[in-house]
């Protein structure tokens, strides 16, 4: 398949970058470099963050052609995130939405009912709703049928840096569920990133694995160089693995006839 | 296929203007029906799953995938379905033996070593419906009978005595003569005799199906016969059966309708069976992406002979073929039920529940109220029992079958679920 056409549609938008840049740790270098070296086409800003005065407003820094994904961050219920969500899209940031919401300030672990709540209000309204979830299959389809643009479970606690600690429970998200599965929170190395893309992840968010980098642009092309690799990879299939020890001898289709 | 022309039978029971009129159906395509035109009554839901599974049917050519197509299915964890495509398709033969060592090794994974036991119990052979290759079609010179329910409660009782606890109950499609009260009233009695109830009848309405269900039936299973919307159209031609999409909803209806499960099938042989075989197992797994909560299965049946008309056969489908069909089935639906009826050979049976079937049929009778001489070799007592719907290769008792398959290593279990 030519890379060309390997596109990610969400909200009726057609991506060619499978890194979108999270919103935790924000610098105005950070969102450059995500942009130019990583070649993020989309950047999530914490809506509750946003300067009300023109000096250091982000959404001055960030390219036309890269899609806003304002978030809810910071809202604790359903409620509090459809209205994050309207305030946003008021103040022009688009029909883009990430949802989050939290009830627990430790590990920043989101609350699925509520996420399913706010999601199924705000794709009402029209938005193209991102949802931040802890990955759980019954949610995940909840969140399917409540009119979702993608799911975005996380890998391990947001900021951890500690990788696909989720495994095997996003690999579920990816089989059963047929919107695009972006992993979201915990991605700390690139190998990682590759990894979760390689699984079948339609695309990475990150942003702490950049931010605390000795070398935020270097760092920012392996993220680019390794979320590609790993979707190449899929994409061709990969190659088989053997066991050790040998397959069962005995054949089991010595019963079959020719004839019959 | 040489042609439908071998298919078709004419009775010396039949009326001339009854044979007039088969004949025109036979003949002439303008006097049947559209097969996508809905009958007065049937509910029409949403095409979604059709369109799903049709759009990977029609552009399937099985020739165009190569060895190599093949060697990257066998190495996924979770085959796709391209993976599905290449397995099914010539290229893969060669693969066999590894097919199946990798499919035995996903059904002891998800089923251990059981195998699940249950037996039919026709009801009727009465049908409404002139499909050409079926022995019941209303064309065909048969005994017809329909079951009382003092007869049926009969029959129930011999075949729960020989420690059967699953009981599947068919009918030929005929609404007028098998109502649905009557099939209701035939689970309510199949409650008090059986653990599990299956039915295999005319596909309903929604709401029927939770009639049904209310009365103690809790899976369906509906052949579709054929995917192939032309072919379909040149084997069904008369009757409610013709009309194909209401048909291929039908799982979808029973489902909303409460039932806990779902069979699909292709009756192999019909038309190209590697595309029928693709349809029926995309058919499943949509439903079952649809309906998380729903338990699935898969049939293989291939054409049998029937009474009157022995050159219906399975074509080009060998044991062979649906050696790679059935194992193709469980690399992609790893945790789908698999039966393998009576239509197959011992032989074939004793070999297959080892590498993907979960579910195989003892002590079958296909024709009506004649258990007691079958099971009990008492002859006379059923003189007026009903003729068969297909010949059956394996006519082994619940014992026999039970005592073979566990010394081929196997637990035989008469069942699994309570009814709730």
């Amino acid at each position: 398949m030519a890379n060309n056409d390997d596109v990610l549609v969400l909200g009726g938008r057609e991506f060619h970058s499978r890194f979108i840049l999270g919103s935790g740790k924000y610098s105005l270098p950070l969102i450059e470099t995500a942009v130019r070296d990583a070649g993020a086409e989309m950047i999530t800003v914490a809506v509750r963050r946003t300067n009300t005065v023109d000096e250091g407003n982000i959404l001055k820094y960030i390219p036309e052609h890269v899609t806003l994904l304002p978030n809810t961050s910071g809202a604790r219920n359903a409620d509090e995130a459809v209205r994050i969500a309207r305030l946003a899209r008021e103040l022009g940031c688009g029909d883009f939405v990430k949802i989050e919401i939290m009830r627990d300030s430790r590990y920043l672990l989101p609350d699925n009912q509520e996420t399913i709540r706010a999601t199924e209000i705000l794709a009402k309204e029209g938005f193209a709703v991102l949802p931040y979830m802890f990955p759980d299959l019954t949610a995940a389809r909840d969140l399917v049928s409540a009119g979702a643009a993608a799911v975005m479970p996380l890998a391990a606690p947001i900021g951890s840096n500690r990788g696909l600690a989720a495994r095997d429970f996003i690999e579920i998200l990816i089989n059963e569920i047929d919107l695009p599965i972006i992993v979201d929170a915990g991605i700390g190395r690139p190998s990682q990133a590759c990894e979760a893309m390689e699984m079948g992840a339609a695309a990475i968010m990150a942003n702490t694995a950049l931010a605390t980098a000795g070398n935020l642009p270097l760092m920012a092309q392996a993220f680019k160089e390794a979320i590609t690799a790993g979707r190449k990879a899929y994409l061709s299939g990969l190659g088989r693995v053997l066991s050790r020890g040998a397959e069962a001898s005995d054949p089991l289709t010595g019963f079959l006839r020719e004839d019959a | 296929m040489s042609g439908e022309n071998s298919f078709f039978v004419d009775g010396k029971h039949l009326s001339e203007a009854a044979l007039a009129r088969k004949h025109q159906l036979e003949n002439n395509p303008a006097m049947r029906k559209s097969p996508l035109e809905y009958l007065p009554g049937m509910e029409e839901i949403e095409p979604d799953i059709r369109s799903r599974v049709m759009g990977h049917v029609d552009s399937y050519q099985p020739e165009q995938y190569t060895a190599v197509d093949v060697r990257r299915a066998l190495n996924r964890n979770r085959p796709d379905e391209e993976d599905l495509k290449a397995l099914l398709s010539p290229a893969a033969a060669p693969f066999l033996e590894e097919m199946a060592q990798k499919a035995r090794n996903l059904t002891s994974r998800h089923f251990g070593n059981t195998v699940y036991m249950f037996t039919p119990l026709y009801l009727a052979n009465y049908c409404e419906n002139y499909c050409i290759y079926c022995g019941f079609n209303c064309y065909n010179d048969i005994q017809r009978v329909q079951l009382t329910s003092e007869q049926m409660e009969h029959e129930m009782q011999v075949i729960a005595s020989s420690g059967m606890e699953e009981i599947l109950l068919l009918t030929g499609e005929s609404r007028g003569k098998s109502s649905l009260e009557y099939i209701g009233g035939a689970c309510r009695l199949a409650r008090k005799y059986f653990r599990n109830v299956g039915l295999e009848i005319y596909p309903v309405n929604t709401e029927e199906y939770r009639y049904l269900h209310e009365c103690g039936a809790d899976y369906v299973t509906v052949f579709q016969e054929t995917y192939d919307l032309a072919k379909y159209e040149q084997l069904h031609l008369a009757g409610h059966k013709r009309v194909w999409p209401y048909r291929f909803d039908a799982q979808e209806r029973a489902l909303r309708g409460g039932m806990r499960g779902v069979a699909f099938s292709a009756l192999l042989g019909l038309s190209d069976f590697r595309r029928d075989a693709l349809a029926t197992a995309l058919h499943a797994y949509y439903i079952q992406r649809k309906y998380p909560w729903a338990e699935i299965s898969l049939s293989c049946p291939r054409l049998r002979p029937i009474i009157n008309n022995d050159s219906i056969n399975p074509q080009d489908v060998g044991e062979r073929q649906l050696c790679q069909i059935l194992c193709a089935y469980r690399l992609f639906l790893p945790y789908a039920g698999i039966t393998v009826s009576s239509r197959e050979s011992a032989s074939f049976r004793n070999g297959i529940v080892k590498i993907a079937a979960t579910k195989v049929s003892a002590g079958v009778s296909t024709g009506i109220g004649d258990h007691e001489s079958k099971y009990e070799g008492r002859e006379g007592v059923q003189e007026n029992a009903g003729d068969e719907q297909f010949e059956i290769q394996d006519s082994r008792s619940l014992q026999k079958m039970t005592a073979d398959m566990s010394s081929e290593g196997l637990q035989p279990v008469l069942n699994d679920y309570l009814y709730v």
